[in-house]
């Protein structure tokens, strides 16, 4: 799941979903796995708005119209737009391991839940932080034209809508933006930190 | 310039600030459950590492054991045996199925006296906000985190914003903490908390017993808040004092005098501060398919409100529409929200002398064996009996429906959950929050049902 990020040029998945919980990014049924199979977390992302309770495709869902149905793939779907409080409820980390697994590398929303931002940044999936106006713009324009590129530039913190040329700069931590800029995990770091976590410990 | 419940805890907890990052913060007790910790094991198995401090660290399934004693599903099973196995061989503490101190960790963590206040405490599950009526930092995390306390005892966390929540005044009759906390996400929408970490203070917190305070800092996660903090106080001490695990002794009386420090200061400054008065508070349902999309019980649906048409659509309601009197298919009554033992008192004294609705199947699930041993010995499971109700096995049950406790497509379902989403009941299924005492009168009417109807 390590991925190297520096600058991802895509189109885009619009799912405007305002407060879309983990339980809809990926049902408590398909959490019954002791495994990280990027395929079947994948092919579980948005589940139960995808397909009917008896397994018909939902033709009118954003994911199976012609415009937005081809799996991601570089320069191809590898961006969410997304609604408000993206990842609201359940701290399952197999919501971001449904978007890793389905292919996409950032999700841009105007705000992340606390806990699904954390595992989608240890999952090395970028969430972007936007104006409600400038993701409205993002939803507008891909509306206008399903082949938008947007451009997201991690070692600038800059998100480009090609389509207007608008952008807009996002935050990150220095410390987080080294590791996804060089395949790092926090663990790694937690590890080579043994002699303060000692030194913790017996103060 | 005083420092917060929040930061006081926090702050005795750093190992160190990373330069342009996060807080490398020290982790006193991490609990695991079968679901959402074999990837972590599988990490460490990964890295070659081991545990650093097992001690430390208490698992036991939940979200997967059956509320019935049929066998478990296999895909659950399968998680069940994963979590056996990473315990023996990590050498972690296992609370498994069946064993008389197996229950949801939210409920067993303080009742054991494992949850003790000034704690850090984390778990892969976002209700471990739980723990913080107890005067700790609790909060959710991934699984990714999980491995990181797993290998490290510690985790890597930008610090929250610190917000108040004071809620004054006596509470009306009929009225629970599970409606306080509904009547707050109405307030506070299910963002409205998101980057804070929230304090609960008033006189409506002071006299609220400890299964109270456990329910609404269970929910603080349906507001975005990763952690609810209650300061510890002596409702706090009497119910922590001879806990299996609580110290004892000189020990408990060194470690009390410890927990006396554990409040706001007078002086400190919170990001954000609201209060509510316990008297606006009623018995409260939820209309819609998110905990903050809710209502008193005798109120009508709104026109606009956080909802969608789809959502509305989805629940069957319409806007304008009042609930009351509407059948229901299923009550729940358990879950970490509302399964302790004042939760089964109360949905007994409205049930006692009544029967149990023919159109309602009924799933009553204690929180814990020990829960489950208390409703026994206090002659709760006769009353039940009587009335027409069984009394089922401990488990997270239909809350999250993992084990066999689904709600049918379709169907409606009156809950004392925590969250009212679709399909999170079962595929299809459309919930009803509410407290145990509405779940009761509901139950035995078959419709929902004001509980001040009943309550003396």
């Amino acid at each position: 799941m390590k991925q190297i990020f520096d600058v991802i040029t895509s189109t885009c998945i619009p799912i405007a979903i305002d407060n879309c919980n983990t339980d809809l990014i990926i049902p408590a049924r398909y959490l019954a796995s002791t495994t990280r199979d990027p395929k079947f977390f994948g092919d579980a992302f948005m589940h139960d708005l995808r397909y009917t309770t008896d397994g018909q495709l939902v033709a009118d869902f954003v994911m199976n119209q012609s415009a937005f149905s081809e799996a991601p793939r570089e320069g191809v779907h590898e961006i969410i737009v997304a609604g408000e409080n993206w990842g609201s409820g359940s701290s399952r980390e197999h919501a971001a391991w449904a978007i890793a697994g389905y292919g996409v590398r950032v999700v841009i929303s105007s705000s992340f839940a606390d806990i699904h931002r954390n595992n989608l940044l240890n999952c090395f999936v970028l969430p972007v932080v936007v104006s409600p106006a400038f993701q409205q713009e993002l939803f507008a324009s891909i509306a206008a034209d399903p082949q938008t590129q947007v451009r997201v530039d991690l070692p600038n913190q800059k998100v480009t809508n090609l389509a207007t040329g608008h952008s807009e700069s996002f935050d990150i931590n220095g410390y987080k933006k080294y590791c996804l800029m060089n395949g790092l995990d926090d663990i790694d770091f937690l590890l080579k930190s043994k002699d303060k976590i000692e030194a913790y410990e017996k103060h | 310039m005083g420092k917060t419940l929040f930061d006081k805890i926090w702050d005795a907890h750093v190992v160190q600030n990373v330069p342009d990052g996060p807080t490398q913060l020290y982790i006193d007790r991490l609990y695991c459950h079968e679901v959402t910790s074999p990837q972590a094991f599988d990490t460490l198995r990964d890295k070659g590492i081991g545990v650093l401090r097992p001690q430390q660290i208490f698992a036991m399934p939940d979200h997967n054991t059956p509320s019935t004693s049929d066998a478990p599903l296999p895909v659950g099973a399968k998680q069940m045996e994963a979590l056996k196995k990473n315990c023996a061989e990590f050498g972690i503490t296992l609370f498994d199925m069946g064993s008389q101190d197996n229950g949801i960790i939210h409920v067993v963590g303080p009742e054991k006296g494992l949850s003790l206040p000034g704690m850090t405490i984390v778990c892969g599950d976002s209700h471990t906000s739980t723990h913080g009526a107890v005067g700790a930092l609790a909060m959710g995390i991934g699984t990714s985190e999980v491995a990181q306390v797993l290998a490290s005892q510690c985790i890597l966390q930008q610090k929250p914003k610190t917000m108040r929540i004071n809620i004054e005044g006596t509470l009306p009759k009929g009225t629970t903490a599970k409606d306080v906390a509904l009547y707050i996400m109405a307030q506070m929408t299910t963002s409205g908390a998101t980057g804070y970490a929230v304090e609960y203070a008033g006189s409506t917190i002071r006299s609220m017993s400890m299964e109270g305070r456990l329910t609404l800092s269970n929910l603080s996660i349906e507001m975005g808040s990763r952690a609810g903090l209650i300061a510890p106080d002596e409702v706090t001490f009497a119910y922590l004092k001879g806990r299996e695990y609580a110290p004892k002794g000189e020990a408990w009386e060194k470690a009390v005098a410890a927990w006396k420090q554990l409040y706001s200061d007078a002086d400190a400054v919170f990001d954000k501060e609201v209060t509510f008065r316990a008297e606006d508070i009623a018995p409260r349902i939820t209309y819609g398919t998110n905990p903050g999309a809710g209502i008193a019980i005798d109120e009508q649906i709104p026109e606009t409100g956080p909802f969608s048409a789809e959502e509305l659509a989805y629940m069957q309601f319409q806007p304008g529409q009042r609930l009351l009197g509407t059948p229901v298919d299923y009550v729940f009554l358990g879950a970490c929200t509302n399964g302790r033992i004042e939760d089964f008192r109360a949905f007994a004294s409205v049930v006692e002398g009544r029967k149990k609705a023919a159109n309602v199947v009924a799933w009553l699930v204690p929180g814990s064996w020990a829960v489950r041993r208390q409703i026994i010995d206090e002659g709760i499971d006769k009353v039940l009996e009587d009335a027409g109700f069984e009394l089922r096995l401990p488990s997270c049950s239909a809350c999250l429906a993992m084990n066999a406790d689904k709600v049918p497509a379709g169907k409606l379902s009156i809950s004392t959950s925590n969250r009212n989403f679709v399909g999170r009941q079962g595929p299809g299924a459309r919930t009803i929050l509410a407290s145990p005492l509405t779940v009761a009168a509901s139950a035995v009417t078959g419709v929902i049902t004001d509980p001040r109807t009943f309550v003396k």
